[in-house]
Order: C-alpha cells, then structure tokens, then sequence
C-alpha cells in the first residue's frame, strides 16, 4: 500500500485561477439537473416565442388598426424570455445552493481555501454557459418567429434597425439575470430563499412599484432591474423608458453590486 | 506539523473552543478524543480555515492552511462525510477536486481503487451507504497525497473490515513520516490505531500525552483485598504504602481497598505476618473507564437520571 504514496502520480500543481476554472465546469456538467434546466429554459423561449407569433397570426384580421401599427415582431418572437429568466435565475441560484444544501461547499472550499476564485469561476462558467445557451435561443426563437409571422406577410427580418440588438441582447439579458441569481444565491445560501428573492426582484418588485404615485413611478420603475436590463431588448424606446444601453448598463452594475456583495460573505461567513 | 495556539471559537455567548494549544507531530497517528460535543469538528475546521477562529491561531508546516500556494498537496481534509454534492458521481467529485490543483485523472483513478469504490464510482453519490461516503471523503483527503491528513471521526458507518482496513491505512501514512490527525469519540478505536492522544472537553484541552502513558495511568485502579484480619491488614498496609497511597475499607465486610502498591507486594507482606486472605484481586480501570473518568466532567449532553427515577415513583 505504501508504494501508492511514495510514486509522484498525483503533481505538485499549484492552485491557480484557470484550474478552478477548470474544475466549475467539472461541477457544472456533471449535474443532469444542470443540463435538464437549461434545456427547459430553451424550449420556454422558442416555444412560447412560436405560440405568440402563431396568435398573432391567427388573429391579425381581427385587430383594431393601433394594435397592428404597434406590432414590433422582433419582440413578440422573443416574449418567451419572460419565462426563460426563470429559469435561468433557478439554476444560477442552485449552482451556489445547491453545494450549502449538500455540504459540497465544504469540500470546495476546503480544496480553495481563499474562497473567491469558487465564486468568480462559478460566475465566469455559469455566465459562459447561459450566454451561449441563451443567445442561441433568442436566434431560434427569433427565425422561428419570423417564419410563422410570415404567413401574414407581418415578419422582420435581422438587419432592421435595432432588431440584431434586440436579438441578441435578449441573450445578455438572460445572462446578466443568471449571475445576479448566481449572487443572490451566494448571498443567501439556501435554495428556496434565493429562488424567492430572484422571483420577487423579477416579478414581484414591478408590480409592487404601480402601486406607487404616478409622479414617483417614473423615478423607479425605469430604474428596476428587470426593467432597466428590458431595455435592451426594445426596438422602440417607451415612454420613461432608459436607452437601450444605459438600462443594461445599470442592469449590469445591480450584477456587479450583488457579485461583490456575495463576495464579502463568502470571505468572511464561516463556512 | 499542526500547530494550534490559543485557538478559541464563540458562537455568541456560547464559547466551543476555549484557548486551545497543541502540536501534532509528524510520524505518528495522533488521536483527537473527545466526548460528542467537545469541539473536536470545530477545532478541525479552523484547523483548515473553515470556521475563522475568535482568538488564537493554526498553522500547517508553518502557514495558515489557505496560504499554502498548494492547499491540497499540504492538507488531506475529510471533515464529515458528506461534503459531496448527493447529484454528481463520485468520479466527477473527484476529478472537480482534483482540477483545482491539475492533479492528473490516473490519481483519481488510482484513490478510487485504494478505497475500493471502483465498482460505484459512476454512481451518484447521492445513494451512497454511511460507509461508501466515508471511503469517498477519505479517496478526497488522499487525492493530493499530502504531508499532513486530518479525519473527522473516519471509523464511523464503516464494518469491521473497514474499521480494520482504515487503521492499517493510518497507521501505513504516519510510518511514511506524514502528520495523521485523526478524530473519535472512542477511547477504544484511539487505543488501536493512534500513539499520541489529544483528549479535550467542552472545548479545553484535557491531556496531550502518549497512550502509552494514557494506558499507564489508567491501570492504577488499586487492589481489592478480603481478609478476616482486616484490622491488623489495614494497619500493616498503611505503612507499606505511607506516602504513596491509601487503605480504604469498603462497605462491604472484611473488603480494603489498596492503592500505591500491587498484589505481589500485599500478599508477601500478609504471609510475613500470617494474616489470612480470602481474595487478592488488582483492579485495572479499562481505558474506556480512564476516558470516561477525565471527561466526566466534560460531557455536555450527558443522560440525567432523575426523570426516570421520578416516573417509578409515580408508579409506585
């Protein structure tokens, strides 16, 4: 037994940023649920995408003339990211939580005892992964979209103006949601909390916000972060609403703050 | 080498460990004992900078376990069993482990077999028996064959065979020249596989010495004496062992107690002086007894007797 420990099989490599890197997307692919998730998040925005541009369709004889003049057919193909986000705040709340509830966390932080390389790998795989998962949805969507829209003739195609955007930041969006989820999961370490606190800061924070004065509405609810980072991924700019950049800007500046939270605790909580 | 110093830890008022100091040599299995409770875990996870400690400090070869540049070269962890995510395999487990130091995939293959998970190893962990997670948390703690190894009470949920298997496994990595810091509650598991003992409770170090010494101190259990002449013994004894130790009557008739000295000693001295014996006995406290004896007073959540005795009464 002893001839096992003295051979030099298993290196003497140090721990180093790529390697946790490395070792997150061990973590992340290795887990069905991670890929079950993802797939779900897919379908929900082709399929809800496909059955929407299908009413519209179906029903475009009977609209009132306002409704079709303002019919933005890049968005309606892409309205099942509303679903998506869901999902997407799930798994980037249950990649972090789900290793408190298992007590996998201790074994990991165990193997990087500093901590934040866990937590900015996690972040740059989840991220990684959920944008090109996302992006290529809001593609599919999007050409699916189209072609149903066409059988009335009402379709849009990529290279109209503000359309590549809207398509493509449908992607960023769901991605800067997955890290935020990823922070808030780390945040609060359990799973039914985080997945509340995403659901509610997605959902339920701007319904909550119409309740307010109409003259305080429009200093809060452009600046939601579901709001803000839905600016993106409309081709006519709202009333109220932030410019298209600047609202994913300060979607992605919520991501930050609630990264760099999460990692303040992670530091400091024990573990 | 794990060196804690002054190493306390509170969790608001309740303080866990208390100005704890010890050394762990290397070359030898070191025992950590110590009643459900004591704040063996706890000092373990300071140990590897889980839990920040309130006060003192540990250190591994010199450093603090996260400033090893190689944490899992240095320090082979399994603290608890289940620090596996129930989801992943236990082969994926272990290569996610070992890709935070690009320890290669023959290794992990190669732990697998040592543990004897070979068969279950694409297996989720999730269905995994007490024992088959013990053999993977100690497969991780082997993972990057390091100087120094700390188990969290490794015996538990496994059979004979592995209790067996687990101490030759320790007893083999110390003789290697490593630092083997091993946790139980169980003075007879220590006695088999540890030399050196560090027994605390309630969070303070209650001794820190070789179970040979350990074992010593617990076999002066006295020697118990039946004489007719118990009088004229007692007295005879009394200078035998002035200054040493004591003659004791029992409550029982023509029964002494006899410490400072041992059988041989007694029975020559009660044939000098022709005095009858009915029963020459020495009394060996068990190492178990020893333990329990030193920690008594240690023990946090020990039974009380008193409800019982008051549910008979009303019966009564």
């Amino acid at each position: 037994m002893s001839a096992v420990f003295v051979s030099q099989e298993s290196g003497t490599g140090r721990l180093t940023l790529p390697r946790v890197v490395h070792a997150e997307w061990i973590k992340f692919r290795s887990l069905r649920s991670s890929w079950i998730t993802l797939a779900v998040a897919a379908a929900l925005a082709v399929g809800f995408g496909a059955l929407f541009c299908w009413a519209m369709v179906s029903h475009w004889d009977r609209l009132p003339a306002d409704e079709r003049a303002a019919f933005t057919p890049a968005e309606h193909s892409l309205r099942g990211y509303f679903l998506a986000q869901m999902a997407i705040g799930v798994l980037g709340v249950l990649s972090v939580t789900g290793e408190y509830s298992t007590g996998m966390i201790r074994a990991s932080l165990s193997a990087v005892p500093k901590r934040l390389p866990v937590l900015w790998s996690k972040a740059l795989v989840f991220g990684a992964i959920a944008w090109v998962v996302t992006t290529l949805s809001a593609v599919v969507a999007f050409l699916l979209g189209q072609a149903i829209l066409s059988g009335r003739h009402i379709e849009t195609t990529f290279g109209a103006p503000g359309v590549a955007r809207v398509v493509l930041g449908t992607g960023l969006y769901l991605t800067a949601i997955g890290l935020l989820a990823v922070a808030l999961g780390t945040l609060i370490r359990n799973t039914a909390g985080g997945i509340a606190s995403v659901f509610g800061l997605l959902l339920v924070l701007p319904l909550l916000s119409e309740a307010l004065p109409s003259d305080w509405q429009v200093h809060v609810i452009p600046y939601l972060p579901s709001n803000a980072g839905a600016a993106l991924m409309h081709t006519t700019r709202a009333a109220h609403e932030l410019a298209p950049w600047a609202g994913f800007g300060l979607l992605c500046g919520y991501v930050a703050l609630a990264l760099a939270g999460a990692a303040v605790v992670l530091r400091r909580r024990d573990a | 080498m794990i060196e804690a110093v002054g190493l306390t830890k509170r969790y608001g008022t309740r303080t866990a460990v208390s100005d704890l100091s010890f050394t762990v040599r290397p070359g030898v299995v070191t025992g950590f004992l110590g009643p459900n409770g004591a704040g063996k875990s706890t000092t373990m996870r300071m140990l590897l900078g889980l839990d920040a400690p309130s006060a003192g400090r540990a250190t591994v070869n010199g450093r603090r376990y996260a400033e090893h540049p190689a944490p899992l070269h240095e320090v082979g962890a399994m603290l608890e069993a289940r620090a596996v995510h129930t989801g992943r395999s236990a082969r994926n487990h272990l290569l996610a482990l070992a890709a935070t130091h690009a320890i290669p995939t023959s290794r992990v293959d190669r732990v697998i077999d040592l543990v004897g998970l070979r068969e279950v190893a694409r297996k989720r962990a999730g269905g995994f028996s007490l024992g088959m997670g013990q053999r993977l948390g100690i497969a991780s703690a082997l993972l990057g064959d390091p100087a120094t190894l700390i188990l969290d009470e490794p015996v538990n949920g496994l059979d004979p065979e592995g209790i067996l298997w687990i101490r030759n496994l320790l007893k083999s990595l110390a003789a290697e020249g490593r630092t083997v810091l091993v946790s139980s509650h169980l003075m007879s598991e220590m006695a088999l596989t540890a030399e050196h003992l560090i027994v605390i409770g309630r969070g303070r170090l209650i001794a820190d010495t070789s179970v040979a010494e350990f074992t010593a101190g617990a076999s002066q259990g006295g020697v118990r004496v039946r004489t007719p002449q118990a009088e004229l013994l007692t007295g005879l004894l009394a200078e035998l062992v002035a200054g040493r130790g004591e003659v004791t009557a029992e409550e029982e008739p023509e029964v002494l107690t006899v410490t400072g000295t041992d059988s041989a000693s007694i029975g020559r001295l009660a044939a000098e002086h022709g005095v009858v014996l009915y029963e020459l006995t020495p009394r060996q406290a068990s190492l178990e007894e020893a333990f329990m004896e030193l920690t008594k007073d240690a023990v946090e959540y020990g039974a009380v007797a008193a409800p019982a005795e008051q549910v008979k009464e009303r019966v009564a």
